[in-house]
């Protein structure tokens, strides 16, 4: 998984503009400023598929803030909000 | 020998139809439609297998894991473990997936083999998963997860032959494995895991063409659009209520003049009396004068439910989600909200869907504020006695407008009353998070649209027939005993029961701008909104005789100023008049206090909202 992707630089999917497209590299729950604690953050992006290797596209923004996106993960679309998507660390 | 009962259970990811197959199953009802979280109960339902075997089968609501997140996530769980209390745990549970969207099914089917319980994975939507050129080694999946897997189409006819037959096999050689339940909630590192299984599993036996489905890319290229989006939600809403006007009025009319032909016909046949009054003013002119109202019910539950199919509900959730935000409430918060527009009642049963305590009791509280169909015949009968019905612009129906604005009231005001909440009692709180699987569009199934309307048009005339019905019976009682001394000049319903009670609360509700009758029609409408509209109908009715009978509307056009009419309207955007609403609050908040602070607040803000309407027409010269 990471042969193609070691030469783009890592940052968080809450920071991706529409039409991203990208492979997760790791979660990291501490970097967003959730509600939730970071175990519980940590286990939701993964129930919902955001695991290491997936492939993301970010497919639509919101109009305030350009929040909250709607993500492709492989073969499904999840809306999730800038804040909780920072701990999706992606290249 | 009779075998004992079979238990199956349905459990799956959210929105992979295990309530469209335990429909196809069992031939009930149950609520259907393409948006994650539609189920938040368990239902029970019973059939036959073909080899003759009793099966019940249980529906839960949609999971993604076993870890109880919200309090529909817990019904699952506790079900699948056996902790509900007075419950058998399944003897076989059927893990419904998505076949279009195996990943997160296969992870929660590994989670669920920990239990021990006997499993069948079933793949259903293979009609979709065949259309888009996805395959599955069937056989290699079944021997990689340990587990016999069978394909299943809910929808179509037939389409569950395969897992009924397979059902059959299984259950003939179950009693001798009750496996040991070895789960606890999964750490993070195990979930990975899981999932990273899961996605090998479903690398070696599935093939997915990467064509997605270019039909929900199109629309949704619209319909999320930052700004198009949002127009194209705002005039969903906006056609929505000018076809509840437009649409329904030939409808209305006839049905109006059924009632009223009734109402001559029994005039002209009984003899004048007590008989003859109670079937014309009380019955006919009752719950005919809410009957009328049917149409437009129908015609708002029909946008409903092809939103709710179609599968725009969970985009409106997205485009709706910051801006909810910004009045302290929860992303899915919009969902309940938006079926609160129906009723109230399942607008709160769906709030079971939010994780959050906090944010879920807040949306309780404002879903009675949202416009629900049974304040639809109030305010017709005001807006088409007072609001003359011409175009604006040319093209938009007046009325159609006001109606729209009475909505748009009621939207205001929830946010208003939940942006309170938020910055008084839970101040230092930060937002919850929004995560939300939008689904693939889907075609409207008529069937499914048809057997809706169906079930809503029969709620509301059994409605109309009991609660209604008995309302009137007593309205019609309290408005024509005691009967007038021989030789009265005073209409004879100044006599009444009614008259006196409404003429005790009138001073109460003078400053509103509201006479003795209205007092009267308030007090029935609080076991249900409508009963107001045809108390009214009683009891000018008895007060005006036979002429009165016929019209509601122009009686009312004449006895009332249009500021009294228009405070009424005020006062049904807040008023908290339904009994079963108040009921389903309290079992759902497992608190009195919650209800008797819902009652408190709605009827302080209606009787204010009242109060301002009232006189600012007054000064406006509308008195
Ligand atoms: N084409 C097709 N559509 C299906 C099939 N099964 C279900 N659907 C549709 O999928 C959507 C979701 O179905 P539901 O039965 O409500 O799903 P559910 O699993 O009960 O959903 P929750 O209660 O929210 O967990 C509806 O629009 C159904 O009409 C199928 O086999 N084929
Ligand atoms: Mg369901």
């Amino acid at each position: 998984m990471t042969d193609t992707h070691d030469t783009r630089r890592e940052m968080p999917l809450g920071l991706a503009k529409r039409g991203y497209t990208g492979v997760i590299q790791h979660l990291s729950a501490k970097d967003a400023s959730s509600a939730l604690s970071d175990i519980e953050l940590e286990s939701r992006l993964i129930e919902l598929g955001f695991v290491e290797g997936a492939r993301v596209e970010v497919l639509h923004e919101g109009l305030v803030g350009r929040d909250p996106i709607a993500v492709r993960v492989d073969n499904i679309t999840i809306a999730v909000r800038r804040r909780e998507a920072m701990a999706i660390i992606v290249a | 020998m009779e075998l004992p009962l079979l238990h199956l259970a349905l459990v799956g990811t959210p929105n992979s139809g295990k309530t469209s197959l335990f429909n196809a199953l069992t031939g009930s009802r149950q609520k259907v439609a393409n948006y994650p979280g539609v189920t938040v109960e368990r239902k029970e339902g019973f059939f036959v297998t073909p080899q003759g075997r009793q099966v019940s089968v249980v529906d839960l609501p949609g999971t993604y894991s076993l870890r109880g997140r919200s309090p529909d996530e817990e019904i699952t769980r506790d079900f699948v473990l056996g902790k509900a209390s007075g419950e058998t745990v399944p003897d076989l549970v059927l893990c419904v997936a998505d076949s279009t969207n195996l990943r997160l099914t296969i992870r929660l089917l590994l989670e669920l083999k920990r239990t021990g319980r006997p499993m069948i994975l079933v793949l259903n939507m293979f009609d979709i998963a065949s259309r888009r050129g996805i395959s599955v080694d069937v056989e290699r999946l079944a021997k990689e997860l340990g587990v016999p897997v069978v394909t299943s189409i809910a929808v179509r006819k037939g389409g569950t032959a395969d897992l009924l037959a397979l059902t059959d096999e299984i259950s003939a050689r179950l009693a001798a494995e009750p496996g040991e339940n070895s789960w606890r909630a999964l750490s993070v590192a195990e979930l990975r895991a899981t999932q990273r299984e899961a996605d090998r599993i479903i690398s070696d036996c599935v093939s997915l063409p990467s064509r997605p489905d270019t039909w929900t890319a199109r629309i949704d290229a619209i319909v999320l659009h930052p700004v198009g989006g949002l127009i194209v939600l705002a005039l969903i809403l906006f056609v929505m209520f000018q076809a509840v006007f437009a649409w329904a009025q030939p409808l209305m009319e006839l049905l109006q003049s059924g009632f009223d032909a009734l109402g001559d016909f029994v005039h002209a046949t009984l003899p004048e009396g007590l008989l003859q009054s109670f079937l014309q003013n009380g019955v006919i002119s009752g719950v005919g004068s809410v009957i009328v109202f049917l149409p437009q019910i129908i015609i708002i539950f029909l946008f409903i439910l092809l939103l709710e199919d179609f599968g725009y509900m969970a985009r409106a959730a997205f485009l709706m989600d910051r801006i909810m935000g910004g009045a302290g409430l929860h992303g899915r918060a919009f969902i309940p909200l938006l079926s609160s527009f129906a009723c109230a009642i399942p607008g709160i049963m769906a709030t079971r869907v939010i994780d959050n305590k906090r944010d879920r009791l807040t949306t309780i509280l404002i879903a009675p504020l949202m416009t629900c169909s049974a304040r639809i015949p109030v305010y017709t009968l005001i807006i088409s006695a007072f609001i003359p019905a011409r175009d604006v612009w040319g093209f938009i129906n007046l009325q159609g407008l006001v109606m729209f604005g009475l909505y748009a009231a009621g939207i205001t005001s929830a946010l208003v009353v939940s942006f309170l909440i938020k910055f008084f009692m839970l101040r230092d709180y930060a937002p919850a998070p929004f995560m939300l699987e939008l689904p693939d569009y889907k075609m409207p199934r008529l069937k499914s649209i048809a057997i809706g309307i169906f079930t809503r048009a029969k709620m509301f005339l059994q409605r109309a027939g009991t609660t209604i019905f008995s309302m009137m019976v007593l309205i019609w009682f309290l408005a024509s005993f005691p009967q007038p001394p021989a030789g009265a000049t005073e209409p004879a319903i100044d006599f009444s029961l009614a008259a006196m009670i409404g003429k005790a609360l009138a001073p109460l509700l003078a400053p509103v701008g509201f006479n003795w009758q209205i007092a009267v029609a308030l007090i029935p409408g609080m076991a249900a909104r409508e009963v107001a509209v045809a108390a009214l109908g009683t009891v000018y009715a008895i007060e005006g005789g036979k002429e009165a009978a016929e019209q509601i509307g122009q009686v009312l056009a004449t006895k009332w100023s249009l500021a009294t009419a228009l405070s009424m309207l005020a006062w049904y955007i807040f008023a908290p008049q339904c009994a079963s609403t108040l009921a389903v609050i309290r079992r759902e908040t497992g608190s009195w206090g919650w209800m008797a602070a819902t009652f408190a607040y709605m009827l302080v803000l209606a009787y204010a909202a009242s109060l301002l309407t009232y006189n600012v027409a007054v000064a406006l010269g509308a008195g």
